[in-house]
């Protein structure tokens, strides 16, 4: 600091020069690995990808065939958590936002939530299991293991949901009370509808969290092999991250390419929601009214 | 007409409320299940037994102090990689960047926490652990320092996205005054920008920690699984067991009810804490912005 003071004004210049390469050299070192993740295994998986090997079943103790059951199952479990965690915590993020008093309860429930963020994802398979499996008799289950990601994202969601609605200014509110709405009129046919691209980014990233965990299904309904579709919400089923944690570290002598071709897939449904995000964050952007 | 609305307003009113406390509801209940199932553990097992340094279940050696140094040797690896890389990154995207290279970098980092957990354990399972194997001439590249590297960027993407929110949270005035002054944008970010973004920034870390110390499937994969205590530097090139690998590894293949399956729980006990406090210091340091200290999302 000392030396700064004296330094120059051209010098200070060489300085930030030199800084402002530096930060550039540690955020291209931060990204870097990001792209060479998404370009190796875009390359190194495109072979393995056929129709076979989407819509089989897998052969050979799934040292052959196809990864349907485990494509079927990530759809299941993502659809599953989304029935649960999409009503709960939009209406806890309203409640939030539109009812709760500013008191020590309300303080609470942000401690809560913040806890709940904060929980490690094997912590809710214990719980999951001591709940769902084991007390309530669910047993190992798609069911259990949805009720299981569900909790674990509803943190994600009632954060982004509420910021969505606190964005709506809140006069949209005060002119339609005074036009003689009620609240809860108010909510469902003018916040929510301003809301609702921040509402669905939310959604998004909380289900794309969930249908990429395997911790919290591991116990609760994650089956190591199954070769056929699960028939029921009482059906164990088999899961595309499980499915990679299995065939990368559990089974000897497997082919290469079907944990590629796996590893692949299960990006694919991560570009593809990331994709949804940046388009609905787009258009909201593109079409807002205030 | 305007009775039935009443009523149906109503329900939906008391359906949010209840929504609303529900998260209240699910802390309490996972703290329950954890006591309830933890708790018997120091029944099982003696308590000097259960902090000792030997972890080998088949043979009812119980000790799970290897277990949480191995947690925090990964942890603290992983801060030394995740927090010079994602608070600078923070920085240049924030301060420099120009809307386009914005633009690119925000999504990037948004996809790195997309990621799952298992697709970073598996690349390093296959790229980094042969790697570093042959760089540092080690017998295996599954260690501690594999598992921290990745760990690490499991943790940039929190870091980035909460120092960027608090870094955009300093008022533009700061900036044109300090520029007034003479002094260079360098300078700016330096003495004025970083330290009144301080306690987002400290917040940031924590809760990028926090998420490390409770990552699982990565450590699981690339960490070796050995559980032995880290006797000093060197075991950052060693193999090494966290207590989330633990649980994850052996609750699979423990009778509910044994002293081993109460064990397991007690390490998640133990996991809640870690985190707890970690997330309370979060959530403390900058209890007056809690909007932004919320987006522990991604």
């Amino acid at each position: 600091m000392e030396t700064k003071k004296h330094s120059s004004i051209l010098n200070q210049q060489t300085i930030e020069k030199i800084g402002f390469s530096a930060l550039t050299l540690v955020t291209l070192l931060t990204v870097a690995p990001i792209i060479a993740i998404v370009v190796y295994i875009i390359y190194l998986g495109a072979p393995a990808i056929s129709w076979e090997f989407v819509t089989a079943m897998p052969r050979d103790g799934m040292r052959a065939g196809g990864i349907l059951p485990a494509i079927v199952g990530t759809l299941y479990l993502t659809l599953g958590t989304a029935i649960f965690s999409v009503p709960l915590g939009v209406a806890a993020a309203i409640y939030l936002s539109e009812y709760a008093p500013d008191n020590q309860v309300t303080r609470y429930i942000r401690l809560a939530i913040i806890n709940l963020a904060g929980i490690p994802s094997v912590v809710y398979g214990l719980f999951g299991l001591g709940l769902f499996v084991i007390f309530l008799n669910f047993g190992t289950s798609i069911l259990s293991a949805s009720l299981t990601l569900s909790i674990m994202t509803l943190p994600v969601i009632i954060s982004t949901t509420e910021e969505a609605l606190r964005a709506v200014p809140q006069s949209f509110r005060v002119v339609s009370v005074s036009l003689g709405a009620t609240k809860w009129q108010t909510i469902q046919r003018l916040v929510l509808p301003q809301a609702l691209p921040g509402i669905l980014t939310g959604v998004v990233l909380g289900l794309e969290r969930a249908a990429g965990e395997t911790a919290p299904i591991l116990f609760t309904g994650a089956a190591f092999f199954l070769p056929r579709l699960p028939n029921s919400p009482m059906d164990a089923t088999m899961a595309l991250p499980y499915h990679l944690f299995v065939i990368s570290t559990q089974v000897p002598g497997m082919p290469i390419q079907i944990q590629y071709g796996t590893v692949l897939v299960l990006m694919i449904f991560v570009l593809i929601m990331n994709l949804i995000v940046t388009i609905i964050r787009s258009q909201a952007r593109a079409r807002r009214q205030w | 007409m305007a009775k039935k609305l009443k009523t149906s307003e109503l329900v939906i009113t008391r359906s949010i409320q209840f929504s609303g406390f529900s998260s209240i509801l699910f802390v309490l209940m996972i703290l329950y299940f954890l006591i309830s199932e933890g708790t018997p553990a120091l029944l099982d097992v003696p308590f000097s037994d259960l902090f000792s340094q030997r972890w080998y279940p088949i043979e009812s050696y119980y000790g799970i102090l290897p277990l949480i140094l191995g947690s925090l040797v990964v942890t603290l690896g992983a801060t030394l990689v995740a927090v010079p890389l994602g608070v600078l990154t923070a920085v240049y995207i924030a301060e420099i960047a120009p809307l386009w290279a914005r633009e690119i970098l925000k999504p990037l980092v948004e996809l790195l926490a997309g990621l799952p957990s298992v697709v970073l354990g598996f690349l390093g399972i296959l790229v980094l652990s042969p790697f570093l194997r042959d760089t540092f001439n080690l017998p295996t590249g599954l260690t501690a320092l594999t598992g921290s590297i990745l760990l690490g960027m499991i943790a940039i993407p929190t870091i980035v996205s909460i120092s960027e929110d608090a870094l955009k949270n300093v008022p533009e005035t700061y900036r044109h005054g300090s520029l007034a002054l003479g002094v260079t944008r360098w300078q700016t970010i330096w003495g004025v920008t970083l330290p009144a973004a301080r306690s987002g920034i400290l917040t940031a870390i924590m809760l990028g920690v926090g998420r490390t110390i409770g990552e699982t499937m990565t450590v699981m994969m690339v960490t070796g699984n050995a559980p032995v205590m880290p006797a000093s530097f060197n075991a950052l090139f060693l193999p090494i067991r966290t207590m989330t690998a633990t649980i994850a590894s052996e609750m699979g293949e423990v009778a509910a009810g044994s002293p081993h399956y109460h064990v397991l729980f007690f390490i998640g006990m133990v996991l809640f804490i870690f985190t707890l406090i970690v997330n309370i210091i979060a959530s403390n340091i900058s209890f007056k912005q809690t909007k932004r200290s919320e987006r522990i999302l991604s």
